[in-house]
């Protein structure tokens, strides 16, 4: 009974430290971003301060970081529904309709997953260029294949999703009913796969918030800069003004935080269903 | 009339799975292939391009940055993978062995960092770290540490290391998702045969779980491969881009990234990258094998 004690003890205690060195990076940032850059250089600050309409003025002053938080909603919201619809339509080819290569091409789908998304973005720099992308926030909205980020794995998962979830009998009789194929994707299909959907619709957001090195590459019109850029930009706007890039750093990911505090669940169930597979 | 309608509706195969295919050949084939040609060819971003051969392949294999930009990617990703992997079979040991109360919610925590802009992360652990007043030299002072306050990013060692550290902290509960989701796949009645013949928790984990989630470790590794032989986005922020101290941290990418988007050698800079592809290939083949060898051995 002791000994069962002990073991709990111990396992718990492990556990906890986890959790603290998962959170401190968390919550020094607020610490930090509510405390004056004077504060924080000058004494040690464990609590949080009342500087933060302060920090979030002198931020403003130089920089306007909704104009960048903006920029990256709107990329990723376009992205994130665009490969959300688009990924479930090919999952939906591959899963429910017989043709000739099909085992080949779903291949190319899986091995376009491996490719190394650093390789193209010289490429799609150049490729860029050419047609008018450089400094154009379309570039980001594509379907499946933004610079820097790729969505491919949505449709493995869906299609997974679709083979066994649809059943065929269901599509026959909508077929019986007269509904054309497209509708049947559009008014049965999706709607019963929404759950899946949603999921990966929150993996590719965020991916798409957070990823760096794309806009990195084609964007130079600061009007456009999206987050990332801002944020890697901000340590040669403020120099020592601490307290305005604490904040910067906290406005950066508290998107993501809210987003994973309402749909941790789903998240979590998407990887583990993804890994099954 | 039956195999009429199959061929009638193979078209609609077709034609669902076209957006694909055309976003994949013009954004994710061609700049791939457009990379690959551009390893060949001599450009500034303004002048067009000439042909140079092989040229600056023949500069990538005797370019000494290169290959320290090489080993620092390697060591980087060792550094965090090893404790990574051991963290996330430690974790999923206890979260299936145990009823730990609050799994769920330990989980979720712990896969937190996962999911915050890395550029926001490398910011972060700079404005922590660095200079004498920095947060952590305040916290080493106030608890009267040895030689502090410490002057961290001068230290070569420790940035790379605190790199390691960074990307662990990322990935660990990410990893710890997956190895679980290899382990609620095994057979139970796996689990209560080795009970019943007496065989304990470690032994059970040892001989049982481990073999069977191989193939998941072996999927954690390759993409962790891939991932980690690209990483960027921490030691950029963190090092402003430059990967200093001794360029400790300058990763294959963002060398890549300098010579092509800082000095405007975009051919040099697409050869770079021809060879980050090689190596990655390289690397993940090889330890497919490896995995796959060991299994062999082990098999019964």
């Amino acid at each position: 009974m002791i000994k069962k004690g002990m073991i709990n003890a111990v396992i718990y205690g492990f556990l906890l430290l986890l959790v603290i060195i998962t959170l401190v990076p968390f919550y020094l940032v607020t610490v930090n971003a509510t405390h004056s850059s004077f504060e924080i250089v000058t004494q040690l600050n464990l609590l949080p301060g009342n500087y933060l309409v302060e920090n979030y003025e002198k931020l403003q002053q130089y920089v306007n970081i909704w104009s960048g938080f903006f920029n990256s909603l709107l990329v990723s919201v376009v992205f994130t529904l665009v490969s959300g619809y688009f990924g479930a339509l090919v999952a939906f080819g591959f899963a429910k309709y017989e043709f000739k290569g099909k085992a080949f091409l779903f291949f190319v789908v899986l091995a376009s997953m491996m490719i190394p998304g650093q390789v193209s973005i010289i490429g799609f720099y150049r490729l860029g260029l050419k047609i008018g992308l450089v400094n154009n926030l379309i570039a980001f909205m594509f379907p499946f294949f933004a610079p820097g980020v790729t969505s491919v794995s949505t449709i493995f998962f869906l299609r997974g999703m679709i083979s066994q979830g649809v059943s065929g009998s269901l599509l026959e009789a909508a077929r019986m009913e007269g509904c054309a194929e497209f509708g049947i994707f559009n008014k049965i299909v999706l709607p019963c796969i929404m759950p899946g959907v949603a999921t990966m619709c929150i993996f590719n957001f965020v991916n798409s918030w957070n990823n760096y090195i794309g806009p990195l590459i084609m964007i130079t019109d600061t009007k456009k800069y999206t987050m990332p850029i801002l944020i890697s930009l901000v340590k040669g706007i403020y120099l020592t003004n601490y307290g305005a890039m604490y904040l910067a750093v906290g406005i950066s990911i508290l998107a993501v935080v809210v987003v994973y505090l309402f749909c941790s669940k789903y998240i979590i169930d998407g990887l583990t269903m993804g890994a099954e597979k | 009339m039956k195999k009429k309608s199959i061929n009638d509706r193979s078209r609609y195969g077709y034609l669902f799975i076209l957006p694909f295919f055309i976003s994949f050949v013009f954004l994710g084939l061609y700049p791939v292939l457009f990379t690959f040609s551009l390893s060949l060819q001599k450009w500034d971003g303004l002048a067009p391009e000439s042909f140079v051969g092989l040229a600056n392949f023949k500069r990538l294999l005797s370019d000494k940055i290169f290959f320290l930009s090489l080993w620092n990617t390697l060591r980087i990703w060792i550094i965090s993978y090893i404790p990574q992997i051991l963290a996330a079979l430690l974790l999923s040991a206890i979260f299936t062995m145990y009823s730990v109360k609050g799994m769920k919610a330990f989980r979720a925590i712990y896969y937190l960092p996962n999911l915050i802009t890395a550029a926001s992360v490398g910011l972060l652990f700079n404005l922590l770290f660095n200079g004498n007043k920095s947060v952590v030299n305040n916290i080493l002072q106030a608890l009267q540490a040895e030689g502090a306050p410490f002057d961290f990013f001068n230290d070569p060692v420790f940035t790379s290391n605190l790199t390691s550290y960074i990307q662990w902290w990322m990935w660990f509960g990410y990893t710890t998702i997956l190895v679980m989701a290899g382990i609620t796949t095994i057979d139970r009645n796996l689990f209560d045969a080795a009970q019943i013949d007496g065989a304990g928790k470690g032994q059970t984990y040892r001989r049982i779980t481990l073999p069977l989630i191989k193939p998941t470790i072996v999927y954690i590794t390759i993409t962790s491969i891939i991932g980690g032989m690209q990483l960027f986005d921490v030691p950029s922020t963190m090092s402003d881009g430059t990967g200093e101290p001794d360029k400790a941290i300058l990763t294959v990418s963002m060398y890549l990234y300098n010579q092509g988007f800082k000095n405007h050698n975009y051919g040099y800079s697409a050869a770079i990258s021809v060879g980050l592809f090689v190596v990655i290939g390289l690397m993940s083949i090889l330890s497919l094998k490896a995995m796959k060898g060991k299994g062999g051995n082990n098999g019964d």
